[in-house]
């Protein structure tokens, strides 16, 4: 199936839901509005046609203080019929927050809470959104673009 | 130059730290929490169990992360796309030459430049990854066996892993992260003399491996241990994204060497073994630890199919370089790509955001394989003893390098 | 070759020496390390440790808790969530007790030093390191290089020195 008919077959159940179809990346990515995500992939996930049972890589980015903006990247692979797919939501930098696709996929649990830990995403109807990789008592999230180390953690200098 | 001592000593720092998921006042009065703690004989490195037990029966187990977290995503941000793959290796040092072919296979195709990559290349690459491929099993399987009780798995598994380090060691100079394959070639050619060296290895090896097989897999003992422990539906595994021989144990026919058939995979002939349920469950901990020992003889045909072709068609000759290719500045345009390919543990991806300005990646997130399998452990411990889920952590084969990154 | 006492084995019954040295090349030839590893290096430990680079043959046999071991081999990246249980279980130690850093991560911080927020440049910021081995990761035979430096450091120790000492002042003190 290409990408026009997964367009096509998107937008007949799901009314507007695909803004903007981007050919130029691999795999094709598709643009969608950050707060209807969950509908969209519960509909992927159950359609008998498309089938994406397995969310390969949940990406998280950082577009800059100048942008204001960061993007949330879904990479998605169906098993039976080998079709791959990305989809893409922009939300705002000051006041990051996206609903939690945990309940259609259980792998994104992780990959949800390592991106709250590392650029501050705050995944609504999470079951459990801590911190994954860091220590709970650490300042600041680390890969945004503008992000400066702390002095000190426990009395040992951060930097060498 | 020594550095002073800084730490400062608090009651609180453990606390605060890391704190447990379960309170005390969350526990029913026969429940208590043990804490498998960081540094512990067999987790595999650094890794922290919550474990909540009713007596002896697991109640609950929450894995804590982040003991070996080194920043390699902080670090592609600053370095260009060449400087990067010393950093790549020591994410899963046991397969290092795996990681760089992934690695390596996803900038060639974001330049455009990977169908021109020679032939004698891309078999000099299979062949140090299957190499890998085989170093990598032996440690999983001989570890296994340590855990479980067996002792001298391990050591007849180092002794063999020993040659295979020391033939990598003549090809680039390193035996464990080895800088070897770059982006659009490899760093040198392989040294004279090796394809025969490494043909008289693979002869020796064959039998040790049946040895081996023959020694812990069908071993009763083994199999009390491992038979009907841990069992994982092929739903569950799909829903949680695992991918491997833990996916191939469940009983799913998918190995992307076949899937996609990226590098010289699609010309060289081999099996893929899946897990039937023949001593317990389908999908239980010795049905992956069964599959991990086909893989290598598996990786063993490959291997021998590679020496084949670089004795025949693809022969050295006199001005063969290695380096033809590599690029002197990597810009690639403007794109967003993600690539993905078989790593030992499991479906290793790196998704590249490229801007198109400079030589250095905007982002590049690593979908590590440990990582995604490690989810699982709370959905399949339940229910089991202490020492089963010792077993159980085992057949996920961890390395923690690549779960923190 | 080696110290006084290993010369004197096989060379008659009878060997008369100082108790300091015997103190010491006993426990020299027996270091019973804490088997802590971390990440890459660890494996190259265990590497040194299995048949091909032996490790018992000097004494060595990996022990799996604090308690029981004399030298902790801090081989891999120490990072700041993982500082606290080093100091821990650096503190569970017994003494006499030595501490080698095995790698350059645990060195200085290693190849990631500039970038790293969450490596901690160095484990001796943490806890006092006694010999350093260089490498990314150490070959065994270097890190078995470093075992010898310990041992040399251990034979050139005199443990028994201050207390004797002090009972010797006190006596002059009694007797004055």
């Amino acid at each position: 199936m290409s990408i026009e008919e997964i367009k096509e077959l998107i937008n007949n159940h799901l009314p507007e839901m695909v803004r903007e179809v981007i050919q130029n990346t691999t795999p094709t990515t598709l643009i969608v509005d950050p707060s209807r995500i969950v509908e969209l992939c519960a509909f992927l996930r159950t359609n008998k046609s498309l089938y994406f049972d397995s969310l390969s890589c949940l990406t998280a980015l950082d577009n800059g203080p100048e942008s204001g903006t960061m993007e949330v990247v879904y990479t998605l692979y169906s098993i039976p019929y080998d079709y791959k797919l990305n989809i893409r939501c922009e939300i705002d930098r000051n006041l990051p927050q996206i609903p939690s696709v945990a309940n259609v996929w259980r792998t994104a649990d992780w990959h949800e809470r390592e991106a709250f830990d590392l650029f501050g995403i705050n995944f609504l109807n999470h079951p459990d959104l801590r911190r994954i990789l860091l220590p709970t008592d650490w300042e600041g999230f680390p890969l945004l673009k503008d992000y400066s180390q702390q002095e000190k953690y426990h009395g040992i200098t951060v930097k060498y | 130059m020594a550095n002073q001592i800084q730490y400062i000593y608090s009651e609180a720092h453990l606390r605060n730290s890391e704190a447990t998921k379960y309170r005390e006042k969350d526990l029913k009065t026969g429940e208590m929490i043990i804490n498998i703690g960081p540094q512990h004989p067999s987790t595999h490195g650094v890794l922290r169990l919550e474990v909540v037990t009713d007596g002896e029966m697991i109640v609950d187990v929450v894995p804590h992360l982040g003991y070996l977290h080194r920043c390699f995503e902080k670090h592609t941000e600053s370095l260009a796309y060449n400087q990067i793959i010393p950093y790549v290796d020591r994410m899963d040092y046991l397969a290092a030459m795996n990681s760089e072919h992934a690695y390596a296979m996803g900038v060639e195709r974001m330049l455009g430049i990977e169908k021109e990559i020679p032939k004698r290349v891309e078999y000099i690459r299979v062949l140090v990854a299957e190499l890998n491929r085989l170093a990598s099993h032996f440690v999983a399987i001989g570890t296994y066996g340590m855990d479980i009780g067996a002792m001298t798995s391990f050591f007849w598994m180092m002794r063999d892993r020993e040659h295979i380090l020391r033939l990598l060691e003549w090809v680039c100079g390193a035996r464990m992260l080895y800088n070897y394959i770059w982006v659009g070639g490899l760093y040198y050619d392989l040294p004279i003399g090796f394809e025969e060296r490494c043909r008289e290895f693979i002869n020796y090896l064959e039998p040790k491996v049946r040895e081996m097989d023959k020694l812990l897999i069908e071993n009763k003992i083994f199999v009390e241990r491992t038979a009907n422990v841990g069992v994982l539906p092929l739903d569950v595994a799909i829903n949680y994204g695992i991918t491997g021989p833990i996916l191939r144990g469940s009983g799913l026919k998918f190995d992307l060497r076949k899937v996609d058939g990226y590098s010289v995979y699609p010309e060289i002939d081999f099996d893929v073994p899946v897990g039937k349920g023949e001593m317990g469950t389908k999908g239980d901990c010795w049905d992956r630890t069964y599959v991990r020992m086909q893989e290598c003889y598996q990786s063993i045909r490959i291997v021998s199919q590679c020496l084949d072709q670089l004795q025949g068609d693809h022969k050295r000759t006199r001005d063969f370089d290695p380096k033809a290719m590599v690029p002197k500045k990597i810009r690639p345009k403007a794109q967003d790509l993600y690539v993905r390919a078989e790593n030992p543990k499991g479906e290793l991806g790196y998704y590249f955001r490229a801007d198109g300005r400079s030589d250095q990646p905007f982002r590049c997130k690593v979908r590590a394989p440990s990582f995604v399998n490690l989810s699982v452990i709370s959905e399949i411990a339940k229910g089991g003893l202490i020492a089963d889920l010792i077993a159980i952590i085992g057949s996920i084969d961890l390395v923690l390098g690549e779960v923190d990154r | 070759m080696g110290g006084y006492l290993d010369q004197k084995f096989g060379a008659g019954g009878v060997i008369i020496t100082q108790i300091d040295e015997l103190l010491n090349w006993a426990r020299l030839s027996s270091l019973w390390p804490m088997g802590f590893g971390i990440a890459c290096c660890a494996i190259e430990f265990m590497g040194s440790v299995s048949a091909a680079y032996d490790l018992d043959r000097m004494g060595l046999i990996p022990r799996a808790s604090p308690r029981q071991s004399d030298v902790m081999i801090v081989a891999g990246t120490v990072t700041f969530k993982m500082a606290d249980r080093v100091r821990r279980l650096y503190e569970q130690m017994a003494e006499p007790r030595y501490v080698i850093s095995m790698g350059s991560c645990s060195n200085c911080g290693g190849p990631y030093w500039e970038h790293g927020y969450h490596v901690v440049k160095g484990v001796d910021r943490i806890i006092p390191v006694d010999v350093y081995v260089p490498g990314c990761p150490p070959r065994p035979e270097a890190l078995i290089g470093g075992i010898i430096k310990l041992q040399e450091k251990i034979r050139g120790e005199s443990r028994l020195s201050e207390s004797l000492l002090e009972k010797l002042l006190e006596k002059k003190k009694a007797k004055a």
